[in-house]
């Protein structure tokens, strides 16, 4: 099928393609709707719009038509997150409470991709309101990973030597139904760039939600640093940490897509004017001269030996690339874990307050008080997940626990984020670090336990970026025994996300 | 107990007080002490001031007063998901120059707190406020009671501006108990407010509404908020306490909401006497919110209110720290969105100043100079006629404040539009001035261009009228007429000097003069002839 081809390819590529019409806006398009079918039962989508999407092709391919060849995301399929509001598109967060809302507005991310010239195929999937880290907790049910899934699916690689060992790997289906979690909580868009269904996939990232299914995914996932991109359409998690976050499978893809969204929006106040519109990654990349810094403290016990081995392995690899490779100590990461489970809910309890059923959203009718009315919709249109951080949240804020809990975690914020700025100031350049624990679990395994313990095991070596604002990647480095991408995060300073 | 009864009972109290008062000769003086069952009320207000800005305070979203309900609102106004505050730069400044008029401290750092509870008319169900760390904090509101019960005189008094808050309003929910259900009115969410927090230094509701009645100038003088009252522009929280002098504040209740200067001034009355009340027959005040019902003219507990409500501060965390610098300060380092010192350069003369300038430069009394100070217009008026500067402004005051206020009162017309131009005015003012018409005439003069609408000038008036002030010779034949005719009436008066039998006689001349005698050249000849 060259259509499936074509959809492999990098931005670079494809877009030549289609400037050279060898390829229609349209047919790639066609091609992304037919792959997003032909995968659909991983349920990396919530809402399909096959219909906005051809439109938005066809215009496209007028453009080229025209031969105006400016607009860098041109034609290429893009999966949008579905806590991105979408104008008169479903937004639904996954959840009871939003499955009927339609914004009359799009996320400044959103307008930026439209803008480029991207071409939106659908809204993906997550745990519900971003709360989870396996994309299992979506009132539309589970995303379930590519790996593993009895899906057809091929390994890309520029080079032909690999396709012995490749060939050795397997990738059948598991046995009883059983399947890869995808991670989470933006596990739908992971999986759409994995699956191929798309080239770049929006999603957010508050404790590792962008990283961490890229990680099982085996994808790019990017995560800015804080206020780079513009979280105005972001339907909020936690403001203070949340970041739209970035998927591709090729780093200049993302690259690429970075330089269309990121940049000031005077619509978000915490957004920060950048100037990456021209933003290209060096053709032949150098690590001369780079210090890599190397936490002790993300040596978590419990982490996998393949972990802990690539890990190894890679930055032996930078060191043989000319990088100084060093190990440093960053003694409040431990705390992170404990500080977002107060910050997180407290923000949570806060914005949550809004889901009322009075202007919009799930409503729930108690025509004897108006009090019952919120109590009734509140509790049928959220999850327990969501009810519990609220009622946690609400908890920590009442007077006599605020600073016992609120501006402690606060206080601890500062200390995580300063580890980072001690690190950049004693010459680190870069930190290389796990972005889980190990390779995508089983779902039999994950169900097990509770959606707190999920999250502190899943984010602990994510979150803690999150709290300092820094940027951090995730990238694959290679595939396990059993057949499942191992990636590495690395971690910059605040501002430096090019590097 | 009936509202009827207790209101029976306050009267008889405060008559009792007032008794009380004058036995002990308290009157310009405040000696509560000497009473032996004196309460001292002490009351704090504050107040909710809509910034004059055509956006709201954080969004773009227009603010027009008396626009179809909902249709001042946008996605962040509604709390949609995903919306995000942008702080409306005019609604700062709006902010630091009221704090300037008050002599407050503006902070170069403020920071925007979230203040939780369920409403329907807070869809985001937080209120985007100030707290801890206020855009403006110790100020000062100097102002004058003319009215006063403890005073004979107008007296000024003076209270301390606690902090200046920038905060967004709530919407309207409207309770249709007819059909059982709430409607809501989001025009009005989100506008911009400041909230006004001042320390309690106030004793009764005179005072309060001579407070407000200040704010209210001073804001609609530098123009950050209209003053209108009645339209919600500006609304009024008082926190009312009684004590003993010398034993600790009293448990407060806190009156909402009101939105008058008579409800105000009602309101802090009736809830003193109401505490007063309670406390002298062994009860205990409870510290709870209260109404003022503008029909039954008393305070009621907001029952819905009463459970303590802990808000859930949080800093918000979509607006960064609001930075300031003043250009005007040493070392000034520029690093804020605003300069302070520009906005300083903005604010006009205060009412304040403008009274003390009228009673330094005309020798105006205090309160000539307040009631001109007033209102902009009448200044302006009072202006324009004092512009020939040999006229008396003792003079021009009386007519102004006195005739022709009343006769423009009487057709319903302000000083604005006054049929009598300020240049007529001074012809009237000039020729009383020169003794060529009376006080009376004058009078006649403004009735009949203000109220019989006569178009002919003033001068000419008097002229057609015949009422040009009498000479002094006519004068003396009448007054030598009127002694002449009423023999008896001297001859009384010469016995027993009775101030009375004088004043008959003046109005006897008065009469027969057609009111236009100079009745104190009158009063000066009737004595001399009387002695002689």
């Amino acid at each position: 099928d060259m259509g499936m081809n074509y959809l492999s390819l990098s931005i670079r590529d494809v877009s030549s393609l289609l400037k050279q019409k060898t390829i229609s806006s349209l047919e790639l398009c066609n091609a992304a709707l037919k792959r997003q079918n032909a995968v659909a039962k991983l349920h990396p989508f919530i809402t399909h719009t096959p219909d906005l999407a051809r439109e938005s092709a066809l215009h496209s391919q007028k453009r080229y038509d025209r031969g105006e060849q400016n607009l860098p995301l041109d034609g290429i399929p893009v999966a949008v997150k579905d806590n991105f509001c979408t104008s008169g598109i479903p937004t639904t967060c996954g959840s009871v409470m939003l499955q009927n809302y339609i914004p009359t507005y799009s996320a400044t991310v959103v307008r930026r991709l439209q803008k480029a010239g991207a071409v939106i195929v659908g809204k993906t999937n997550l745990d519900e309101f971003g709360m989870g880290s396996g994309t299992t907790d979506s009132t539309f049910g589970p995303s379930k990973n590519i790996y593993r899934s009895g899906v057809e699916y091929n390994f890309l690689h520029p080079s032909r030597e690999y396709d012995n060992i490749l060939s050795r790997i397997p990738s059948t289906a598991l046995e009883n139904g059983d399947w890869y979690v995808t991670g989470g909580s933006s596990g739908g868009s992971a999986l759409a760039v994995a699956s191929g269904t798309t080239f770049l996939a929006l999603g957010s990232d508050t404790g590792g939600s962008v990283r961490n299914p890229s990680s099982y995914c085996g994808v790019v996932g990017l995560k800015p640093s804080y206020g780079l991109v513009s979280r105005f359409g972001l339907i909020s998690l936690v403001n203070s940490l949340d970041v739209p976050g970035l998927f591709g499978r090729y780093v200049d893809d993302v690259a690429t897509m970075l330089s269309v969204v990121s940049g000031l929006d005077p619509q978000d106040s915490t957004s920060v004017s950048s100037d990456l519109q021209n933003l290209k990654l060096p053709e032949n990349p150098s690590l001369d001269g780079l210090i890599i810094g190397i936490p002790r403290e993300y040596h978590w016990p419990g982490m996998s030996k393949e972990i802990v081995d690539e890990w190894t392995k890679v930055a032996d690899l930078m060191e043989d690339s000319g990088a100084q490779v060093r190990e440093v100590s960053m003694p409040h990461t431990q705390y992170s874990i404990i500080c977002y489970s107060v910050l997180n809910p407290c923000e949570v309890a806060s914005n949550f307050t809004r889901y009322t059923g009075v202007g919009y959203g799930h409503r729930v009718s108690a025509s004897h008080s108006m009090e019952a009315m919120y109590a009734f919709t509140r509790s049928s249109g959220l999850n327990e997940v969501v009810k519990g951080r609220i009622l946690a949240g609400n908890y920590f804020l009442l007077r006599e626990n605020k600073s016992k809990y609120f501006k402690q975690a606060l206080k601890v914020r500062r200390l995580i984020s300063e580890d980072f700025s001690k690190v950049w100031a004693s010459g680190v350049n870069l930190l290389l670090t796990p972005v889980t624990l190990s390779t995508a679990i089983r779902y039999s395994e994950f169900q097990n336990l509770d959606n707190r313990t999920q999250t502190a095991t899943q984010d602990i070596c994510t979150q803690a970026a999150n709290m300092a604002g820094v940027p951090a990647v995730s990238i694959p480095v290679s595939l396990n025994t059993e057949g499942l991408p191992v990636s590495l995060q690395l971690i910059g300073q605040w501002g430096k996300d090019p590097a | 107990r009936s509202g009827r009864k207790m209101r029976h009972q306050l009267r008889l109290q405060t008559r009792l007080q007032n008794a009380l008062l004058r036995h002990y000769n308290i009157n310009s003086q405040y000696k509560p002490h000497l009473i032996r069952d004196y309460w001292e009320p002490v009351i704090g207000l504050e107040i909710h001031a809509q910034i004059s800005s055509i956006s709201k305070l954080f969004s773009r979203v227009g603010t027009r007063y008396g626009a179809p309900p909902n249709t001042q609102v946008g996605i962040f106004e509604s709390a949609h998901p995903g919306t995000l505050p942008v702080l409306n730069k005019r609604c700062v400044e709006a902010g630091i120059k009221t704090a300037l008029a008050f002599g407050a401290t503006v902070n170069k750092i403020s920071l925007f707190d979230r203040k939780h509870y369920f409403y329907p008319d807070l869809p985001a169900g937080y209120q985007i406020t100030q707290l801890d760390y206020p855009l403006a904090s110790n100020g000062r509101l100097e102002f004058i009671v003319l009215n006063s019960s403890l005073h004979k005189h107008p007296y000024r008094h003076s209270v301390d501006l606690l902090q200046l808050q920038l905060e967004e309003d709530s919407g309207k929910s409207i309770h249709d108990k007819d059909n059982n259900r709430v409607l809501v009115d989001l025009n009005r969410a989100g506008q911009p407010l400041m909230e006004l927090v001042f320390a309690p230094g106030l004793r009764n509701g005179e005072e309060a509404a001579a407070m407000v009645k200040e704010v209210a100038l001073i804001l609609t003088r530098i123009g950050t908020c209209n003053g209108r009252m009645h339209e919600g522009a500006l609304r009024v929280d008082a926190n009312i306490s009684v004590h003993r002098p010398d034993e600790p504040l009293g448990t407060r209740t806190e009156v909402k909401n009101l939105g008058s200067i008579g409800s105000l001034l009602k309101a802090v009355d009736y809830e003193i006497q109401r505490q007063i009340d309670i406390l002298e027959s062994g009860g205990n005040v409870t510290s709870e919110t209260r109404s003022f019902d503008t029909h039954t003219q008393e305070t009621i507990s907001m029952r819905d209110k009463e459970v303590i409500q802990d808000y859930r501060f949080m800093p918000e965390p979509n607006l960064l720290p609001l930075r300031l610098h003043d250009s005007s300060e040493p070392n000034c380092q520029y690093d804020g969105s605003l300069d302070i010192s520009k906005v300083r350069a903005k604010i006009p003369e205060l009412p304040e100043a403008t009274r003390q300038k009228l009673i330094r430069d005309y020798g105006l009394s205090l309160e000539n100079a307040f009631l001109l100070a007033s209102k902009d217009d009448l200044l302006d008026y009072f202006m324009a006629v004092m512009s020939n500067t040999k006229r008396s402004s003792k003079l021009v005051c009386n007519l102004l404040l006195n005739n022709l206020l009343e006769a423009l009162n009487s057709i319903n017309t302000d000083i604005t539009n006054s049929p009598l131009s300020a240049s007529a005015f001074g012809e009237i003012v000039d020729l009383q001035q020169s003794c060529r018409i009376v006080t009376n005439i004058s009078q006649q003069v403004i009735s009949a261009i203000c109220i019989e609408r006569d178009s002919r000038s003033p001068t000419q008036i008097v002229l057609d009228n015949n009422w040009l002030q009498l000479s002094n010779d006519v004068m003396e034949e009448i007054v030598e007429k009127i002694l002449a005719d009423n023999l008896e009436l001297v001859e009384k008066y010469k016995k027993s000097k009775k101030k009375k039998l004088l004043n008959a006689l003046m109005g006897k001349i008065n009469k027969a003069s057609d009111n236009r005698a100079n009745m104190k050249i009158v009063n000066d000849v009737l004595l001399k002839k009387l002695s002689s």
